[in-house]
Formats: C-alpha cells, sequence, structure tokens
C-alpha cells in the first residue's frame, strides 16, 4: 500500500495547475476520440430488404462518445490536480471502502458464504416459484462457475505467477471427458452406473484436466511472462481446433448433446415415479435440480477456496508464491522449481477440469463454441482484476464481471433512456472493457491487491524476549 | 602471485582436503565468456575472500558454482562430490547456502515467511530451534517477523539473506555483496556477525566482496579477480599489503 501511494505522489508531482491545461488536456482526449470513431463508430451497416447494404451514417453516436471522453477526462485531470495541490486526504468513497471492508472480512465473511447458502430461499421469496430459476441459474450457478475458474486459475496465475492464457483448455478438457464418458463409454459399459455418471465423472474430469496441465506444463518449464502466455494461448486453441476437427472423437462442431444430467446422489430430477419429486413427495418442478445444481457449484467453488487456502500455508503453497516472487532465489533455496511449476498446473487446471465436467452436465450439450479465447480471457480477466492471489478479490470480480452485464439485462429502467429495443448484452465486450480500463486506473494492482501472510506468529511457541540482549547490533 | 603460506587459523581437519574446489573452470553467458579459467578453494572452516572490480566475474563464480550457468569446463567439487552438472536445487541440498547479489528477498512475503523458505530444504525439521537461532543473530529480523520483505530496509534485507541461507544450516555460506549500499555501522555489524559465526561454529564462509579492506581484514584468505581470472591469492594480511592491491582496491583506487 505504501508503495502504491509512493508512486501515486511521484506521478501527480508534475501535474501542472489551472482550468486551461485540464481543457487542454480533456480537448486532446476528445480528439483523439474523434479520430477513432470515424472509422469505427460514424457509419453503420445493414441489409435492407432486397439483401442491399445500406449505409447509415451515425453522427449523433460520435457526438455522444466525444462528449463523455471530453468530460470525464476534464473531471479527471481536474481531480489529479487537486491531489497533486496536496488538497487534503481527499480519498474518493471507493478506495476508503476497501480497507474497511478488508477490516470487517472477518465479519463479512461469514456473512457472505452464509448468503450465498440462502440465495436460492431468497430468489424464491423474491419472484416466486417459477421466476426464481432465471435468478439461481443464470446468476448463481453461472457467477459460481466463473468463481470457480476464477480461483482455479488463481493458482496458476495469482499464486504461482505463471501468465496462462490457455486455462479454457482445460475446462474443455472436463466437459468433454464428462460429455464423453458419460454418453459413451458408461452405457457401453456398465449401463447401470448410469444415474451416478456426474459423480463418477466429476473426479475424473478433474484428474484428466490435471494430466493435460502437466503434460502443457512440461513444455513451457523454462519459458516465463509473454513468452509462457503466447504458447499457453495456443495450446487453449489446439484444444479446441482438435474438438473441432477429430468428428468422430468429439462430434465436431455439432458438438455433444443429451449429456445425462445430475443425479440427486442417484435418484434423477424428472417426473418418473422415482425421480426425485415422486421420491420426496412434492408437486414436480423444474426448480429443483436448479437449487441442486446451485448447491452443487457452490461446494465445488467452496471446496476450491478450501484447499487453495489450505496449501497456500503448506511448502507447496509457499513454494508457488516464492517462485512468483523470484524463481532463481527459489532454485538457490533448494526448491524444486520444476515440480513446483508443475503442481501449480495441474492442480489449476485440475479444477478447471471440474468446473468444465459441471458445466456440461448444467448445459446437458457442449461444443467447441463454449471454449473459445474468450472464455480464458474472461477468467484471466477475473484474476488479474481481483488482485492476482486473493481470493476474495477474484470472487469480488467475477461477481461484476459475470453478474454485471446479466442484471443490465434485467434493468427495465435503462429502457426510456436507450430506446426499447436496447439490448445491453450487445454491449458487453465495451462494457466490459471499459470496467477495466477504470479499475486499472482506480486499482492498478487489482481490487484486494494486498497479500495475506500465511503464517501467524503464536507468541508463546516461537522466541522468548530474554534471547534479544544476546544479540548484536 | 603471491603463494598461499598462512595456514588458515581455524583449519581442523588434518589432510586439508578443500570443502569446496573450482578447478579449471569456464563459464560463459551465450558466447561470451565470463570465467576463463579458474581454481579455488575453500578449506573447512576458512572464511575465504575474492575481491575484484565490477564485471569481473565474482557473482557468475558463485553462481555457477550453484549451476547456473553451468560450467562448461572445469569441475567444481564440494565435500569430495563432482557437483559440476548437479541441479541447483540438489546442490542447495548438499548444505551449501547463498546469499545472493542483490539479496533476493521475497518482497511480498514476511520476514516469517521468507526464513520458512530457507528452512524447505531440510523439511522444516529443526525450524522452531533455527528460527530462535536466527532471531539471535540478528535481533531486528525478530522485531519484523510479519513485516513484508520489501518494505525493509537494505541493512535489514540483507539481514534477512543471511538469515534465510542460514536457515538450511548449511556448512558453506557464500555471501555476494553483503556490504553493498549499507551504511558502515551495518556493513560492521554484519561482517562482526559473519566473523562470530566462523568462530564459534566453524561454519565456512566464501565471501565475495568490492569492499576490499573490510572483507580482507576479515578473511583468512584471499582471492583477487580480473577480468575472469585469478591474478593473486595469499593470506588476507598479505593481500592488505600488497601494493598492487592497495593500489587497485584500497588506496581509492577505483578498477
Ligand atoms: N546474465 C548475464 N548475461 C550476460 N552477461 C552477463 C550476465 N551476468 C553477468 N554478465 C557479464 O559477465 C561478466 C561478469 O559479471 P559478474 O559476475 O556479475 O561480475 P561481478 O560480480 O564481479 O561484478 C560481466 O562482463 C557481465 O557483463
Ligand atoms: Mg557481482
Amino acid at each position: 500500500m505504501a508503495k502504491a501511494n509512493n508512486r501515486a505522489s511521484e506521478q501527480t508531482a508534475i501535474v501542472e495547475q489551472g482550468l486551461t491545461p485540464a481543457l487542454k488536456e480533456a480537448a486532446f482526449a476528445a480528439l483523439v476520440t474523434f479520430g477513432l470513431c470515424i472509422p469505427i463508430v460514424a457509419w453503420g451497416t445493414r441489409q435492407d430488404l432486397n439483401n442491399r447494404l445500406i449505409l447509415d451514417q451515425r453522427w449523433d453516436a460520435v457526438a455522444w462518445a466525444v462528449l463523455i471522453v471530453f468530460v470525464g477526462r476534464l473531471l479527471v485531470s481536474l481531480n489529479k490536480q487537486r491531489r497533486a495541490a496536496g488538497g487534503g486526504p481527499l480519498v474518493s468513497m471507493p478506495n476508503a471502502l476497501l480497507p474497511a471492508m478488508a477490516k470487517l472480512l472477518p465479519v463479512l465473511a461469514p456473512l457472505a458464504i452464509g448468503f450465498l447458502f440462502v440465495f436460492p430461499i431468497v430468489a424464491i421469496f423474491g419472484s416466486g416459484w417459477q421466476g426464481s430459476i432465471k435468478w439461481i441459474d443464470n446468476f448463481g450457478v453461472q457467477i459460481l462457475i466463473y468463481v470457480m475458474l476464477g480461483w482455479g486459475l488463481n493458482i496458476v496465475v495469482g499464486l504461482a505467477g505463471l501468465l496462462d492464457l490457455g486455462y479454457v483448455a482445460f475446462y474443455a478438457v472436463g466437459a468433454y471427458s464428462y460429455a464423453l464418458f458419460a454418453t459413451k463409454v458408461i452405457p457401453a459399459t456398465y449401463p447401470a452406473l448410469g444415474v451416478w455418471a456426474f459423480w463418477i465423472c466429476l473426479p475424473i474430469a478433474g484428474l484428466l484436466a490435471a494430466f493435460w496441465g502437466v503434460l502443457l506444463g512440461f513444455p513451457v518449464l523454462r519459458l516465463r511472462g509473454d513468452y509462457l502466455a503466447i504458447v499457453t494461448l495456443a495450446f487453449g486453441e489446439i484444444i479446441r481446433l482438435v474438438l473441432i476437427n477429430w468428428v468422430d472423437f468429439s462430434g465436431g462442431y455439432a458438438g455433444i448433446s443429451t449429456i445425462p444430467r445430475p443425479s440427486f446422489f442417484g435418484i434423477p430430477f424428472n417426473a418418473s415415479d422415482s425421480g426425485f419429486a415422486a421420491v420426496f413427495g412434492l408437486e414436480f418442478s423444474p426448480l429443483y435440480r436448479t437449487i441442486f445444481l446451485y448447491y452443487v457449484i457452490l461446494m465445488l467453488a467452496l471446496l476450491t477456496a478450501f484447499v487453495t487456502i489450505r496449501l497456500r500455508r503448506m511448502p507447496v503453497g509457499r513454494a508457488w508464491e516464492a517462485l512468483r516472487e523470484d524463481e532463481i532465489a527459489c532454485r538457490s533455496l533448494g526448491i524444486n522449481t520444476t515440480s513446483t511449476k508443475l503442481t501449480a498446473f495441474a492442480i489449476g487446471a485440475g479444477f478447471g477440469g471440474v468446473a468444465g465436467a459441471f458445466f456440461a452436465a448444467r448445459q446437458g450439450f457442449i461444443s467447441p463454441e463454449s471454449f473459445t479465447f474468450m472464455e480464458s480471457a474472461v477468467v484471466l480477466a477475473i484474476v488479474v482484476l481481483g488482485g492476482m492471489g486473493s481470493l476474495w478479490g477474484v470472487a469480488i470480480a467475477a461477481v461484476a464481471m459475470i453478474g454485471g452485464p446479466e442484471l443490465m439485462r434485467e434493468m427495465d429502467l435503462l429502457k426510456p433512456i436507450f430506446g426499447a429495443d436496447f439490448d445491453p448484452t450487445k454491449y458487453r465486450m465495451l462494457i466490459f472493457g471499459l470496467a477495466m480500463v477504470v479499475i486499472m486506473i482506480w486499482k492498478p494492482r487489482g481490487l484486494i491487491s494486498t497479500r495475506e501472510p500465511t503464517a501467524f506468529l503464536k507468541e508463546s511457541k516461537s522466541v522468548s524476549g530474554s534471547l534479544v540482549k544476546e544479540g548484536h547490533g | 602471485m603471491s603463494a598461499m603460506t598462512e595456514p588458515a587459523a581455524a583449519v581442523a581437519t588434518s589432510p586439508r582436503q578443500p570443502l569446496l574446489s573450482v578447478r579449471g573452470v569456464k563459464a560463459y553467458y551465450g558466447n561470451i565468456i565470463a570465467l576463463k579459467g579458474v581454481d579455488v578453494d575453500v578449506h573447512p572452516g576458512e572464511i575465504v575472500t575474492l575481491i575484484g572490480a565490477n564485471g569481473a566475474g565474482k557473482s557468475t563464480l558463485m553462481m555457477t558454482v550453484f549451476g547456473n550457468p553451468r560450467a562448461r569446463e572445469g569441475q567444481v567439487i564440494y565435500d569430495g562430490q563432482d557437483i559440476t552438472r548437479t541441479e541447483t536445487h540438489l546442490i542447495a541440498r548438499m548444505g551449501l547456502a547463498q546469499s545472493p547479489e542483490g539479496r533476493r528477498i521475497f518482497p511480498r512475503m514476511t520476514v516469517y515467511e521468507n526464513l520458512q523458505m530457507g528452512a524447505s530444504v531440510d523439511n522444516f525439521a529443526h525450524f522452531d530451534q533455527d528460527l530462535e537461532r536466527i532471531c539471535t543473530i540478528f535481533p531486528r529480523l525478530k522485531e519484523r517477523l510479519q513485516q513484508r520483505g520489501g518494505t525493509l530496509s537494505g541493512g535489514e534485507q540483507q539481514m534477512l539473506a543471511i538469515g534465510r541461507a542460514l536457515m538450511s544450516r548449511p556448512q558453506l555460506l557464500m555471501l555476494d555483496e553483503p556490504s553493498l549500499g549499507l551504511a558502515p555501522l551495518i556493513v560492521k555489524m554484519i561482517f562482526d556477525t559473519i566473523r562470530d559465526l566462523n568462530k564459534s561454529e566453524g561454519l565456512t564462509v566464501f565471501l565475495v566482496e568490492q569492499n576490499a579492506f573490510h572483507a580482507l581484514k576479515l578473511a583468512h584468505r584471499g582471492y583477487v579477480m580480473v577480468n575472469g581470472v585469478i591474478t593473486m591469492s595469499g593470506s588476507g594480511k598479505e593481500l592488505l599489503a600488497n601494493p598492487q592491491v592497495r593500489a587497485a582496491y584500497l588506496e581509492g583506487g577505483r578498477h
């Protein structure tokens, strides 16, 4: 924290004062925006009824963009000047909020986890029996999948410091292992195990993904930073291309459908007499499955967090973090960096694989389109924005990045402003990018950038005070 | 070239088999040669210093002993075993520890965690005991166990680097310019600590220094390196008295 503050004051020390320089800066930014908008925004194309391409002029949109950038830049410049002038401890609200939150964490943590456990009930009370499916599935399950992916990738990127742009490959390996086992292998060998398919395949998917994590790990052992990023990115693409082109194995573009859904420990969620509703004397509703899926992914995500917390306190976890800080120092302290990296890749990939298996079971259908580079980028963005290593940061970032756009879709109040046919999902990437730029300016090291120590001293045990006198210096 | 005359004071073993023996080592960075055939011996219980100007290859020699960069020719023998081709992390488990150039502590980890990293070699078998020992040697670290390494002062970081190396209970401690950028008082304290460790525990020390005066006063024997070659060697006293050494490294001579 102290370092960040120093740096901020160094930056602002040379800020010119006054309205004119601020206006100049704003005008320049507006000009750049205008220039950028001419090729990108100013013209729109559409097809008319005769399939002819029509060119629309959209100068109003350009004007809005330029205006927004002008005002935004002006405010930023003025704020910078005020800080440079030492205008008192002017801390913007969210900046003050985070340290306060960090202090409250011991209280907030159980509250947040408690809320996650009652969330389906809250949703049912809030929006009724039917309406709650949307909330539990689109928000709860969706966000939790990304929380789990974020926490899994956090082991590789956040803790071990190995920049992995191909994480989606392991997600795909997990999803396809479940899909193939459940639709092909189990029916062909022990069809009786069908209802248990999900529970049997979950660990298999994790192990297979971990295995692929090690396979990726070996060739990249000597790479770091950008080079590692490029190779992992290629790895993600290779897996996707293989899935597309090896049609006999994976179904190609068509993907795999009718993937068995998870059972309630052997009792399927269907309307039959042996189904979940009938067994428990309830009226059939698809909601039960959704709620069940919610709790499954919640437990899987919490398992990921639990394992991460435990590992961080063990030698291997500490070695990951030391590796992130200084690989050469690690080696000269007797750390086997090869096995340290491979375990990070394997465990991170394993969690990605488990999440993938869950994804396949929840969707019932998978195809290579679900495993594009975009997914890797989103998960990596979640880890980076969250603060590289902080479980809370990653979770908050996942809620904001995945829940935010979903929430915007639900907000009717935006319609009158932007017109009835306004569809916020079209602007998803724009909002995504904007959020990243804002967070990187406001908190360049992620939402929660302070690292939690893994070891706490037990006063009595460690060092007795009398020893101090014997020292010299 | 003055011969090695005065035997080291603390040497106990009768057949003078060196603990560390560097024989004709050549090391390269790519195609650029950094060590052009270096011979250095360190006997058990000795403090041996290696002095030389910036870029002479002192750090390279220390790192070559640890296998990074690897010696392309010659041999590194530690405790009777050839470690020329041994992996770095395995060398570190044989009783060699180093405080590298630039200290290389883990800045985001606490002092306590840094010391834990030092103890991973022997699987934390003596962790509590060794932690107490380090805190006795460096009381300033004791007060800062929960502080992040990166927020320590330069002197404290150097103490941490040495402490971290000592956590593995080494036979041979290699230090690369521990005095760099430190106030004279701290330098004295650190050199005193090295002397005490050598006297009381018989710890063997290999000390790379540019601060030739202090290093030669402390060491039993010394080597002078110029451009990847050892040009002189002898007891600390001899080298201190040597006119060439005085001219080049002591009397304000900048090389
Ligand atoms: N990583 C490296 N890559 C290439 N050349 C290096 C590297 N490290 C050191 N050198 C070169 O090797 C020579 C010896 O360097 P070094 O061992 O650091 O000297 P000293 O520690 O005596 O100051 C210098 O010429 C230096 O430029
Ligand atoms: Mg050096």
